[in-house]
């Protein structure tokens, strides 16, 4: 039931009001600290109206930290992992949905478990697989012997090695198999109605026909959510960038922040650190800003 | 263009569950054959087996004299309307419709033609540019039959398509469905639990009970003629009045002991029977001999306009009488049920018909 008088209309507002405030104070801080002079920002207490500094500052960041190709480098990888993760899992999600072969119920658990190592867990072994794509391979070989014997029959020695540090693909790849994604695409395939799917091969499309012509379609708005949401979380990305990208010319905005961070005893310039972390913050908001007309979109005229 | 024929036909599903238990219907070219049936008897799964949408686990199904077991739905060269219409939601009617000949390679200026000619027939060139959703139910009906007919398949099968209809639209697209059917000249099955439909619609009626044929034929031999006490009651609205016999001294009985008076066509017939119609409602004391006179009390009068329906309690049953125009009798009123013996029905203890 919803109820509607002035008093509770009041109180609701309130409600909503602090609660806004609580999240955009972080944010307005930032802003105002952006905004000022190295004296400015370092007074005690901070100023909390804006200065008139903001563009200076913005300037001094983007040209210091050399955030231009960095931001170009964080899109291609956000964007990268988004597109990878909507792709792979609307792909295993069909598999699993529409497909009954052996192992698939094995898959299905596989995939699942690896909820339970997210990257942070795994990063070791990763970053291993990472820095030589093919060591799996050459620890089989050296386990089971196979390339001492190819060394004792050839004299050649046997080291593979493929290397992804420093490359766009190093720091996708990696990021791009995703258990929650599956399992969004799971649900939303389940509930597409069977006669869709016979219609369908009546009319004679055949899998790769069907996944492209009409499931594709209709997950839409499902591809739009699972890609920004994916796209904002592969943006904000720390530890793995950090690790694969030791060249500073492959590394993410994200990663590069640290370069304005005021070192201990160094220069305090927290106003241009802040300038910078505004830049940073923009390429999100814009995706989050343009996608949302999808998502209002796709729960307004949910298509029967 | 083509024949349907079903030997021995059965379907067990991966539950266990045996939902067609060995049915075999030879359909003629042209000729709409409609299953009917109660809810679960297996007319849906009968039809997918049709289609190719489920296995067959024994017996055969032929096309054209072709054994298509092992072809894919699609190559089977048949078209379905689905009940729940299964058009696709994302795309414009035209590409519904399209979608089809598409998928098969048809030149592109001869889909064009090929849909526009089938929208003009079903009157849905207005509506090419809209999305399902932006149809009324009765226009997304249409556009599924289109899609069906601008296939020019061989065969046509139709699953319960107008049971999600309003009763006026579904009475003018039965006789549309009847007339597109007639004037193509496929070869069509329809599916559906209405038996005023399967009246209507079919050359070739099956009756199916449980997984089996109970009847095939034409729909009034059908009616005039049911092989079992299920078919008997099954068509015709309202039923066949069923009576059960019982062997008494002075020859059959009813349940409430009155003498039926006569020798039954048969002697192992265990129930009689007569169509609402059959039989005339009398005050009249004096009873002709020959025929089956039942003294009966009236329960409940339906009047529906053109005729009245008459609930009686007779012979230790309730049963239903049909009378022209508006009814005479009352509630309560005490009268007599005169059904000549040739239009009775016999049929033995196992419900099968014997006379
Ligand atoms: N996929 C399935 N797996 C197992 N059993 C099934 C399946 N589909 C149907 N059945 C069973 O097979 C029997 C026949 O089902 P079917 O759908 O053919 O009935 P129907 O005659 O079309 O009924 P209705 O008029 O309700 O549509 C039912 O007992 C049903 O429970
Ligand atoms: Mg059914």
């Amino acid at each position: 039931m919803v109820e509607r008088t002035p008093i509770l209309n009041f109180v609701t507002h309130l409600v909503l009001f602090i609660g806004f405030m609580l999240a955009v104070a972080p944010f307005v801080i930032v802003a105002i600290a952006a905004s000022h002079n190295l004296k400015e920002v370092n007074d005690v207490p901070m100023p909390l109206l804006p200065g008139g500094d903001f563009w200076a500052n913005i300037k001094t960041a983007w040209i210091t930290a050399g955030l231009g190709p960095k931001l170009l480098n964080s899109f291609i990888f956000a964007a990268g992992v988004a597109a990878g993760k909507v792709i792979i899992s609307a792909l295993t999600a069909f598999s699993i949905v529409y497909f009954r072969y052996p192992g698939r119920t094995l898959i299905f658990w596989l995939i699942f478990i690896t909820l339970m190592l997210p990257l942070e867990v795994r990063i070791v072994p990763t970053y291993a697989v990472a820095a030589n794509v093919l060591s799996p391979y050459q620890a089989i070989l050296d386990v089971t012997g196979l390339s001492w014997l190819i060394e004792k029959i050839s004299g050649v020695q046997v080291s593979l090695s493929l290397g992804l540090l420093n490359s766009y693909t190093g720091l996708i790849l990696p990021l791009i198999a995703t258990a929650t994604g599956t399992f969004l695409y799971r649900q939303f395939f389940l509930t597409v109605p069977d006669e869709l799917t016979e219609a369908a091969r009546m009319d004679g499309a055949g899998a790769l026909r069907f996944f492209i012509d009409i499931l594709l379609p209709l997950s839409r708005t499902n591809m739009a959510a699972l890609g920004t949401i994916m796209f904002l979380w592969a943006w904000n990305q720390y530890l793995w960038p950090l690790l694969v990208t030791t060249d500073p010319a492959h590394a993410t905005a994200v990663t590069e922040l640290k370069q304005l961070i005021p070192n201990v005893g160094g220069i305090p310039e927290w106003n241009i650190a802040m300038a910078g972390t505004l830049i940073v913050m923009l390429p999100p908001l814009v995706v989050v800003v343009a996608m949302q007309r999808w998502f209002v979109r796709g729960l307004i005229a949910t298509e029967k | 263009m083509a024949t349907v024929d079903l030997k021995d036909a059965k379907k067990v599903y991966s539950s266990g569950v045996e939902a067609v238990k060995g049915v075999s219907i030879a359909i003629p070219d042209k000729e709409l054959c409609v299953l009917v049936g109660p809810s679960g008897c297996g007319k849906s799964t009968l039809l997918r087996m049709i289609a190719g949408l489920e296995t067959i686990s024994s017996g055969t199904v032929a096309i054209d004299g072709k054994i298509v077991n092992a072809v894919g739905p699609a190559e089977r060269d048949i078209a379905m309307v689905f009940q729940n219409y299964a058009l696709y939601p994302h795309m414009k009617v035209y590409d519904n419709m399209a979608y089809g000949l598409r998928n098969r390679g048809t030149p592109k200026d001869e889909i064009d033609s090929r849909v526009r000619s089938t929208a003009k027939v079903l009157e849905l060139s207005a509506l090419l540019d809209r999305r399902p959703r932006e149809l009324s139910g009765g226009q997304r009906q249409r556009v599924a039959m289109g899609r069906a007919i601008v296939r020019n398949p061989k065969v046509f099968l139709f699953d319960e398509p107008l049971s999600n209809l309003d009763a006026k639209l579904r009475g003018q697209m039965r006789v549309e469905i009847k007339n597109l059917q007639r004037t193509l000249g496929v070869t069509s099955i329809y599916v559906t639990h209405d038996q005023l439909e399967a009246m209507t619609l079919a050359d070739i009626l099956v009756v199916m009970n449980a997984g089996l044929v109970e009847q095939i034929g034409a729909p009034l031999d059908i009616y005039e003629a049911p092989a079992s006490t299920f078919v008997a009651s099954f068509i015709g609205a309202p039923p066949m009045n069923l009576l059960a016999l019982t062997g008494g001294l002075s020859g059959p009985t009813l349940a409430d002991g009155t003498a039926i008076g006569f020798a039954p066509a048969d002697t192992k017939a265990a129930t009689l029977g007569f169509r609402p119609e059959d039989a005339d409602v009398t005050f009249n004391a004096k009873a002709p001999s020959g025929a089956l006179v039942l003294p009966a009390t009236v329960e409940a009068v339906e009047p529906v306009g053109a005729e009245s329906f008459l609930h009686c309690a007779a012979g230790g049953v309730r049963i239903v009488m049909r009378v022209a125009g508006r009814a005479a009798a009352r509630p309560g009123d005490q009268l007599r049920v005169v059904a000549r013996a040739e239009k009775l029905h016999w049929f033995d203890k196992t419900g099968k018909r014997v006379g």
